[in-house]
């Protein structure tokens, strides 16, 4: 946007394709960890037959049913092979629609951030009562942002390590063996899940029309200048 | 036509209805069919893609062994012989020479063993010793047909039984176990012989063997019939 706009004049902020792969990443993850839960349902640990086993709060926990996709451990585990896809190619739209756009730059959180990034964490916990100046997003912002996309790929890495341990025995190695990779892929599942509720949360608490944007595009509140 | 507004709520209203309705739900008639189509792609990415016939699953040491590796079978009880002495393995289909082997016959020919880790579909996993024959030395034997694609692992547990592509069965080590943790297969584990491979999850090593039969077209089986991937190469 290269003239200022007047306040509460509306902004173009998310292109269709940000707005698109956001919400179908929403509803594919969301039947990637409900069918996934199905899954752990039938070996809820993580460790050797006969232990050790790793430290885990949900050791032996079965998910109530309306947490679970699939019925059963077939159905689960055809529902998450199947929604992988999608789920796979949206990730790479995005990717690829960071890259070629240049947007890339307003989101990766980079080692010159860190200073801001405390700036930010200062305004939060009112240290100081200007909010700093920012590009497109805040450097804690950038920080989430990057850190969930890493969680993705990590999510992929390790997906595939415990589909084809043999095939990527290299990759299972990489995360520690099969069970150690299981147990990485299922905490992406807690980091997810705490990230969308921090998330959704500061959306309607800081930036309410931040929300709007995100399905039209358009952009009408307080924090114009941010694009 | 639709406006990409409408669009947006539209796919938003149907996607949340679908998730509120579709935990606990395999897909029923309107989507499973569609899943287990998905099935059948993965399992061709697995077969065609993602298997390689010359790469082998790691090997441990003996010292590595679990305590306790689970078994399972479909019978009410542990499925025995009645008559032990007269069991025989067949080996018939698309063959030039079909077989009728004992067990005597299976351990007279070259020995293969290995310690290698158990896959369970569950998620578990154990390590165990298995004394067997490769099921490519089965084949010099029976020489199998040109037309041959498949093989099918029947057992006398019920009706269990499971089909394995051609490259899967002749994996080096794709073997047929007489032999568990240096003794004899015990009858929880399959005996008198099982199939077994590190590349497969534990639903594809048809145990308490009685044929293997090559074929032109792609066998079911007792858990991919139900819904299982078939394939389930690791």
């Amino acid at each position: 946007m290269s003239d200022l706009p007047s306040p509460n004049s509306p902004v173009k902020r998310h292109h269709w394709i940000v707005r698109l792969t956001h919400w179908s990443t929403f509803l594919l993850l969301a039947g990637m960890v409900t069918s996934g839960l199905q899954i752990y349902r039938a070996y809820a640990r993580f460790g050797e037959r006969g232990g050790p086993y790793y430290v885990n709060p949900f050791q032996d926990v079965t998910f109530p049913g309306w947490t679970r996709l699939g019925g059963w451990l077939a159905g689960g585990l055809n529902w998450h092979f199947a929604l992988m896809w999608p789920l796979g190619a949206v990730g790479l739209l995005y990717l690829s629609y960071l890259v070629a756009s240049g947007e890339w730059r307003s989101l990766l959180f980079r080692p010159r951030d860190i200073r801001g990034a405390i700036e930010m964490q200062k305004y939060y916990l009112r240290l100081r009562k200007d909010h700093p100046a920012q590009g497109k997003h805040n450097p804690l912002q950038k920080l989430a942002y990057t850190t969930i996309i890493l969680l993705g790929v990590l999510s992929v890495l390790t997906g595939f390590a415990i589909y084809k341990p043999v095939q990527f025995g290299w990759l299972t190695a990489l995360f520690g063996g099969f069970q150690a990779a299981r147990y990485w892929h299922f905490w992406a599942v807690w980091i997810f899940v705490g990230f969308t509720l921090v998330h959704v949360v500061l959306v309607f608490v800081v930036d309410a029309p931040s929300f709007r944007a995100m399905l039209t595009g358009w952009y009408r509140g307080r924090f114009p200048s941010h694009d | 036509m639709i406006d990409r507004r409408g669009f947006v709520r539209l796919a938003a209203g149907a996607g949340a209805a679908s998730l509120a309705g579709a935990c606990g739900w395999d897909g029923g008639n309107t989507l499973r069919p569609g899943l287990l189509s998905v099935s059948r792609l993965n399992d061709w990415v697995g077969e065609k893609l993602l298997f390689s016939p010359a790469r082998l699953a790691r090997e441990y040491s003996p010292t590595e062994r679990s305590a306790h590796l689970p078994s399972y079978f479909i019978s009410r009880t542990t499925p025995v012989l009645e008559n032990p002495a007269a069991w025989r393995l067949r080996v018939d289909g698309l063959v030039r020479r079909p077989l009728e082997l004992s067990l005597d016959d299976l351990m007279r020919l070259q020995r293969t063993t290995y310690t290698v880790k158990h896959h369970c579909v569950e998620g578990w996993t154990a390590i165990a010793t298995w004394h067997g024959v490769a099921l490519s030395a089965i084949a010099q034997r029976c020489e199998p047909l040109p037309a041959a694609r498949y093989v099918h692992f029947k057992s006398f547990d019920a009706d269990y039984s499971n089909g394995w592509d051609l490259a899967s069965a002749m994996h080096p080590q794709t073997i047929l176990a007489y032999g568990m943790n240096d003794n004899p297969l015990p009858p929880a584990h399959g005996a008198p012989l099982r199939l077994y491979s590190p590349t497969k999850l534990g639903y594809k090593m048809t145990k308490y063997l009685v044929s293997m039969t090559f074929m032109e077209k792609r066998p079911g089986g007792y858990w991919e019939d139900q819904g299982y991937p078939w394939f389930a190469g690791i």
